[in-house]
């Protein structure tokens, strides 16, 4: 497997014993703060481009989708349809900035393609497309509606018995949703362990902090209310969401969540627990501005 | 129509490992429990929580199953636009949907219940493929289809036994009309239980010197333009029959196709602008206008307009 041109400074696991492990990226902790840091400055370049899109919910997951993608999935970037990759769904469509930088850093498709982002004929959509972006592996933008596809596509590897994992990304706000208490109730009835939903815990959504909007306290108690395990990291720092994940695969006959905490426009000053950029691009200067914090 | 569906889910199921059910805590009524007792490891009840139901069954036929999801057709649809819009209808996902209790044949259970919007929500989804079947052996075969043919398809079933319309060496054709009756006066276009109505006015109308053709739609999406081109060039009058609103159901599919290739007087019998209340199946299609007698009378209203416009 090639790495994209930017993704070089990667390496990936040379010799697994077993075949899963000799898919994944496996990149060292230093490796991967490295790239945490070159997928914020493409949201920012992405969404300052475009003129428009999420930077906010993109930049809080950062180590999420890092931590994923560059050591614990096993996947194939160039057979992306591979059947046994582990499957990682992004149920709040809109951090789509942040999982189309990742794609193309890990191969999928080129790094140059990211300032397509939003354009016509791109295959790079506002939110994720699953019939078009390499990789995508849910169509989502109306929140709510992950955890129930992941629960499908976790059941779907038991039926055949299959050994990948199933990862899926919600925003805390998107819990507002009564589907995903819905999907809740049903994945610890149903049992899937091999489902592990992490919840970008920024404590903000569009009209402010979740409190105000929408109080979800007290939310770890609610997921083991509703059966799951619960796993609390910081949600920036690679190495709890690495063993978190790990912990995860030890827990049997019941799904995990990992509540990662985490900062709305964390790494950028002037978006940091800012709801304005949550959909909203930064206009040139502020670019200039950010990319210099994010040398 | 509903025991047929479950017991084809089943047969379907011994067939193909693939095949997997999904409810919604109606499974005795939907008849998915045919399936579920032979296959408990590959049916998941979902609880009364059909968005949910129907995101699981999206993540499944993304990776390769073969769901059908079942549930009343008011909730399939009323329930979960938005779901059945972008988890499955936006990716194509190989999902079938098979909605029992469709119409105002729902009856006693009221307003709730009457699913008279399902077809012009799920028509205005592309890519589904819409089937309301006209008796049990056309279900029977378009859920065999349905299981055959990838991509989104929404099935949609009554509740009351209905009459066979067809023999049993009928052979149902995706996206094709047929002619049950042939006639040269006007044409009644029917789905679901109106079929047999339909047939009835034709008889009635036979005496009274209206030769009426009779053609059945079963696949309402998509639609067989060239059948509905060719009633209107051979017959000149078109009356549309179906057990949901006028808005945006067969009425609507139809007339587009009238207005666009080949105008001719034409007559929608449907449930108008309004809700249904509780009643025995009968006296509430009674009441909306769904019956022979009203077929009958739209079929001379066109045949006479038919006539005057010529003039
Ligand atoms: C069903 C639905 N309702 C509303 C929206 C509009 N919307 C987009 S993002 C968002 C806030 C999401 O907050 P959260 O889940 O916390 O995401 P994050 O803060 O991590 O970006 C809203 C309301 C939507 N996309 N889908």
């Amino acid at each position: 497997m090639s790495l994209s041109k930017s993704g070089d400074a990667l390496s990936k696991t040379s010799a697994g014993t077993n075949q899963a492990e000799a898919f994944s990226l496996s990149a060292s902790m230093m490796e991967m703060e490295a790239m945490a840091k070159k997928l914020r400055r493409h949201i920012i370049t992405m969404t300052g481009k475009a003129g428009s899109g999420h930077p906010g919910g993109s930049l809080s997951a950062v180590e999420i989708v890092t931590a994923l993608y560059f050591k614990l999935l096993r996947h194939k970037p160039l057979d992306p349809k591979w059947s046994d990759r582990d499957r990682f769904i992004l149920s709040k469509g809109h951090a789509a900035p942040l999982l189309y930088a990742t794609l193309a850093e890990c191969g999928y498709f080129p790094v140059d393609e990211l300032t397509t982002l939003r354009q016509l004929d791109s295959r790079l959509q506002g939110h994720t497309d699953r019939t078009v972006t390499p990789g995508v592996e849910m169509s989502a933008g109306a929140l709510g509606q992950g955890l129930s596809f992941a629960i499908g596509v976790a059941l779907a590897g038991r039926l055949n018995l299959q050994s990948y994992r199933v990862y899926v990304l919600l925003g805390d706000g998107e819990c507002d949703e009564g589907q995903v208490w819905e999907a809740a109730m049903a994945a610890a009835h149903f049992k899937v362990d091999n489902l592990v939903a992490i919840v970008d815990n920024n404590r903000q959504q569009i009209d402010g902090w979740n409190r105000d909007v929408m109080n979800l306290d007290p939310f770890n108690k609610k997921w083991q209310a509703f059966g799951w395990h619960v796993i609390e990291v910081d949600g920036h720092d690679l190495a709890q969401l690495i063993d978190a994940s790990d912990q995860a695969k030890l827990i049997k006959g019941q799904p995990t969540v990992i509540i990662a905490h985490t900062i709305k426009g964390k790494g950028v000053s002037f978006m940091e627990n800012n709801p304005d950029f949550h959909g909203k691009a930064p206009d040139a200067k502020q670019v200039e501005i950010a990319l210099r914090e994010l040398d | 129509m509903r025991e047929t569906y479950g017991q084809t889910l089943l047969e379907l199921g011994r067939e193909s490992t693939d095949i997997v059910a999904l409810d919604a805590d109606l499974s005795r009524s939907t008849m998915t429990q045919l399936f579920a007792r032979e296959f408990p490891g590959r049916f998941f009840d979902c609880g009364i929580a059909e968005q949910n139901m129907v995101g699981i069954a999206a993540g499944l036929a993304a990776s390769g199953k073969v769901p059908f999801a079942s549930t009343f057709a008011v909730f399939a649809l009323g329930r979960c636009f938005d779901q059945v819009r972008m988890s499955i209808a936006q990716p194509g996902l190989n999902v079938k949907l098979v909605a029992s209790h469709g119409g105002i044949s729902v009856g006693e259970d009221g307003t709730s219940h009457h699913a008279i919007e399902d077809l012009a929500l799920i028509g205005s989804l592309p890519g589904f493929t819409v089937i309301i079947p006209a008796d049990a052996i056309e279900t029977a075969q378009a859920v065999r289809v349905a299981a055959a043919s990838y991509g989104p398809f929404y099935i949609r079933l009554c509740r009351p036994r209905t009459p066979l319309v067809y023999n049993h060496d009928y052979s149902f054709n995706l996206g094709k009309a047929v002619t049950i009756r042939q006639g040269e006066s006007a044409t009644v276009i029917a789905i679901g239980l109106m079929v047999a109505e339909a047939l009835k006015a034709a008889e009635n109308l036979e005496r009274e010197g209206i030769n009426c053709r009779v053609l059945n739609m079963p696949t309402l999406k998509p639609i067989d333009e060239v059948a509905i081109i060719n009633a209107a060039a051979e017959t000149g009058a078109i009356v549309t029959a179906e057990e949901h609103l006028e808005h945006g159901g067969l009425g609507s599919e139809v007339a587009q196709r009238i207005a666009r290739h080949y105008p001719v007087p034409m007559e929608f019998i449907a449930v108008k602008d309004t809700y249904t209340k509780s009643g025995k199946p009968g006296e509430l299609l009674q009441r909306c206008g769904l019956t022979a007698k009203y077929i009958e009378q739209a079929v001379r209203s066109t045949v006479k307009r038919k006539v005057t416009q010529a003039v």
